[in-house]
C-alpha cells in the first residue's frame, strides 16, 4: 500500500517546553523543521507547570552553578549522570535569558532583575541553606514558557502539524533513524514524515498508574514508539509520588492542608499516623507519609469499595478557618471527589507526578544504546529531551524546578546536535526502508479487523490498577513478582483491544487504542525494572532494602550504582554505570542523601 | 485555524479538543461530555467548540468560576459546564 510521503531535514515529535525550545533551533539555522502534536502546542502539560525554572543566576543572593549542580546529583541520590548534570547547571542562566529574550514575562524585583524565589532542595554553598534560585512567572510558569516559545516559532517558520499522531520510529536497515509515521487525526490517514534527524519530545507517561497528576495525553508515546523500535528505555522504576492526590482523580491536595490540622484516617476512622511518627504524626516528610498511606491499603485498611484509598480529614477544622486557610480545598473536594470537605473527609491516595527515566540520551541530546562494547553509543539520527528522555540528571528523584530548566536546557542541546548532523549530511536524505510503513499499518489493519477483542478503557483501567497496587510509591518484594506476572496477562489483552468504531475522522476510540499501545510498554518497562532493583534508592523505595549504616536508606551502592536499560524484546534488562565524572570539576563524591 | 463556523463541528473533534494541557480540565471536560454530549443542540456544540479555544489557564478559570468569560454569548455554555 502506498503511503504519502512528507519530506524535511527535521521531524520533531512533541510541542511542549522540550519539542518548542528545540524547534527553534532548528528553524532559526534555516533547516525545514516539522513538530508534529497531538493537541495545539500552548495545550501541552508544561502548561501544568508552576514552580519556576531553576538557575544560579544569583539575583537575590549569592548563588553558583556549582552548587546547583551539587543539589540536583544529592537529588537523584547519586544516579544522575554528573557530566550532563554539570553541563545542564552551567547552560541554566543562558537558557533562561534567552527565554527572556523571547518574551517570557518573568516576575521581577524592584531593580528590574528577575526575581528568584526559594523551592525545596535548592541550597548555596553545597548544601549550607536554601537558596533563592527559581525563576517564576507567578503561577503560570509553564504556561508563559510555552506561549513564547510558540510565538518565537511562528517566526521562525516552524511547521506545526496539530493533531497528528506519530505511530511508529522508522529504522532502516543499519538502525540509523530516517523519520517517523503519523496519522492525521482529521482524516485518519497514516503518513511518512522522512527527515536527516528526528527528535522525540513526547513528555512522560504519568497515565499508567491509577492515581497521576498528568493530563491524559500523557501517555508515553515516545518511549512507546523507541521501545518497539528496538531501543531501551533507562531508570524506568524511577517516579516522583506526592503523598495526596484526590483518589481517582489525582488532583493535588496541597501540603498545606495538613500543615492547617488536616488528619489522615484509614477505614477505621484511625488516625494512623500517630503510629509511624509519633511526634510529627500527619506533618511528617512525605516519603515517610507516602509508606505510611500505602501500608495501610495493603494491610486491608484503606477506605472505599476497592480499599484502596485513605482518608483526609479536615471536619474537625473550623469552617471559617478552612475558607479563610484553605479556600482552594472546597472547591477542589467538590469538583473532582464529590465530597464537601467542610463536612465529608476526603479520599487521597499517593498519586504519581514526574517520570525521572526514558528514552537514554547523552548530555547533547543524542539517543544512546550499548553496541559493540560501548554502553552509550549514538543512534544515528535520534534525538530526544524532556521527561520522555532521560539525559539523566534526575537520576532516582528530581529536584523541584529542574524539569523545566531540563526541557530548556535539552531541547535546546538536541536542537544544535540536530543541526550539526544534518549539515554533515548529503543534500539527499537517506532513502527510506522497503515499506517503510508496514508496522504502523499492520498495527492499525489489526485494529480494524479484532473480533472478539478486549475493551481500551477497562484494560488501561486494569493496567493502571495494577500498577498502582503492584509498583506504586513503597514496593514490596512479593507485589513486585506478582505484579510482573499480571502486566504480562495485560499486556496481551493490549494486544487484543478492539474497538466498536471504525470511523476515519478524529476517531478518539482508535487513538486510544493506540496511545495505550505506548502506555503498556511504559508499565511494563517499569514493573520488571523495579522487580529487578532489589535496593532503595531516591523515589524507588522497597521494604525489603535493608536500612543500615553500609546500606543507608537501603541504598546499595556496591551492587545499584547504575543504571537500567530494559528492552521490549523479552523483557529483557541490561544495566549501564552511571557517569561519576563531571565535565571540568571534581566528582561529588557518594554520601548519605539527607536534609 | 479551525473555528465553529468553518464546518460542522463533529462529536469526534470536540472529544478530542477536550484534551487539555491540564488534568483539571480534562476530568471536568470529560465529565460534562460524557452526560451531555448526546444532547447538545448543534449551536451548542460550536460554542462549547468556540470555548475549548480559549488557553487552559483561562478556561479554568472560567468553569471554576473565578474568571467571567469575556464572550457574553457563550454564557449559557459556561453555565452548564460549571453545573456538571
Amino acid at each position: 500500500m502506498s503511503v504519502p510521503i512528507r519530506k524535511f531535514d527535521a521531524v520533531i515529535v512533541g510541542a511542549g517546553g522540550a519539542g518548542l525550545r528545540a524547534a527553534i533551533q532548528l528553524s532559526e539555522a534555516g533547516l525545514r523543521t516539522a513538530v508534529l502534536s497531538k493537541v495545539f502546542p500552548t495545550r501541552s502539560h508544561t502548561v501544568a507547570a508552576q514552580g519556576g525554572v531553576a538557575a544560579s543566576l544569583g539575583n537575590s543572593e549569592e548563588d553558583h552553578w556549582h552548587w546547583h549542580m551539587y543539589d540536583t546529583i544529592k537529588g537523584s541520590d547519586w544516579l544522575g549522570d554528573q557530566d550532563a548534570i554539570e553541563f545542564m547547571c552551567r547552560k541554566a542562566n543562558e537558557v533562561v535569558i534567552e527565554l527572556e529574550h523571547y518574551g517570557m514575562p518573568f516576575d521581577r524585583t524592584d531593580s528590574g532583575k528577575i526575581y528568584q524565589r526559594p523551592f525545596g532542595g535548592h541550597m548555596s554553598n553545597f548544601g549550607e541553606k536554601p537558596v533563592r534560585r527559581s525563576c517564576a512567572a507567578a503561577d503560570r510558569t509553564g504556561h508563559a514558557m510555552l506561549h513564547a516559545m510558540y510565538q518565537r516559532n511562528v517566526k521562525a517558520n516552524t511547521q506545526f502539524f496539530i493533531e497528528w499522531m506519530a505511530l511508529d520510529l522508522i529504522r532502516d536497515d543499519a538502525g540509523d533513524v530516517v523519520g517517523v509515521t503519523a496519522m492525521e487525526m482529521e482524516s485518519g490517514e497514516v503518513y511518512i514524515f522522512h527527515a536527516k534527524a528526528v527528535l522525540f519530545a513526547t513528555g512522560g507517561a504519568g497515565r499508567i498508574y491509577y492515581s497521576s497528576t498528568n493530563a491524559f495525553i500523557n501517555t508515553g508515546d515516545g518511549a512507546g514508539m523507541a521501545a518497539r523500535a528496538g531501543v531501551p528505555l533507562e531508570d524506568m522504576e524511577f517516579w516522583q509520588f506526592h503523598p495526596t492526590g484526590v483518589a481517582g482523580a489525582g488532583v493535588l491536595i496541597t501540603e498545606g492542608v495538613r500543615g492547617e490540622g488536616g488528619i489522615l484516617r484509614n477505614a477505621d476512622g484511625e488516625r494512623f499516623m500517630e503510629r509511624y511518627a509519633p511526634n510529627a504524626k500527619d506533618l511528617a516528610s512525605r516519603d515517610v507519609v507516602s509508606r505510611a498511606m500505602v501500608t495501610e491499603i495493603n494491610e486491608g485498611r484503606g477506605c472505599g469499595p476497592n480499599k484502596d484509598h485513605v482518608m483526609l480529614d479536615i471536619t474537625h477544622l473550623d469552617p471559617a478557618t478552612i475558607m479563610k486557610r484553605l479556600p482552594g480545598i472546597r472547591e477542589i473536594g467538590i469538583q473532582f471527589a464529590g465530597v464537601d470537605a467542610i463536612k465529608e473527609p476526603l479520599p487521597v491516595v499517593p498519586t504519581c507526578h514526574y517520570q525521572m527515566g526514558g528514552i537514554p540520551t547523552n548530555y547533547h541530546g543524542e539517543v544512546v544504546m550499548p553496541k559493540n562494547g560501548n554502553p552509550s553509543e549514538p543512534v544515528p539520527g535520534f534525538y530526544a529531551a524532556g521527561e520522555c528522555a532521560c539525559a539523566s540528571v534526575h537520576g532516582a528523584n528530581r529536584l523541584g524546578t529542574n524539569s523545566l530548566l531540563d526541557l530548556l536546557v535539552f531541547g535546546k542541546s538536541s536542537g544544535e546536535s540536530m543541526v550539526e548532523f544534518i549539515k554533515t549530511q548529503p543534500a539527499a536524505h537517506k532513502p527510506l526502508p522497503a515499506n517503510a510503513a508496514d508496522y504502523s499499518l499492520s498495527r492499525l489493519n489489526r485494529l480494524e479487523t479484532q473480533t472478539g477483542g478486549t475493551a481500551v478503557g477497562a484494560t488501561r483501567l486494569a493496567m493502571q490498577r495494577t500498577m498502582q497496587a503492584h509498583c506504586g510509591v513503597f514496593r514490596f518484594k512479593h507485589m513486585l513478582e506478582e505484579g510482573v506476572s499480571k502486566i504480562t496477562e495485560i499486556e496481551q489483552q493490549v494486544a487484543s483491544t478492539e474497538i466498536k468504531d471504525k470511523s476515519k475522522v478524529f476517531n478518539t476510540a482508535r487513538l486510544e487504542a493506540l496511545e495505550l499501545d505506548n502506555l503498556i510498554e511504559v508499565a511494563k518497562a517499569t514493573m520488571v525494572s523495579a522487580n529487578a532493583r532489589t535496593e532503595s534508592r531516591g523515589a524507588h523505595v522497597r521494604d525489603d532494602a535493608i536500612d543500615s549504616p553500609e546500606f543507608p536508606d537501603g541504598r546499595d551502592d556496591a551492587n545499584w550504582l547504575k543504571h537500567t536499560l530494559w528492552y521490549r524484546e523479552g523483557n529483557k534488562l541490561d544495566y549501564k554505570p552511571v557517569n561519576m565524572k563531571p565535565l571540568t570539576v571534581d566528582t561529588i563524591a557518594l554520601k548519605k542523601r539527607a536534609y | 485555524m479551525d473555528s465553529a463556523n468553518d464546518q460542522q463541528v463533529s462529536p469526534g473533534r470536540l472529544l478530542w479538543h477536550c484534551r487539555r494541557g491540564l488534568l483539571e480540565l480534562d476530568l471536568i471536560l470529560q465529565r460534562f461530555i460524557e452526560h451531555h454530549l448526546e444532547s447538545l443542540t448543534t449551536d451548542q456544540r460550536a460554542e462549547l467548540f468556540e470555548l475549548l479555544h480559549y488557553d487552559d489557564i483561562t478556561l479554568l478559570a472560567i468553569v471554576s468560576g473565578r474568571e467571567q468569560c469575556e464572550e457574553t454569548r457563550l454564557k449559557g455554555m459556561v453555565d452548564l459546564l460549571r453545573a456538571a
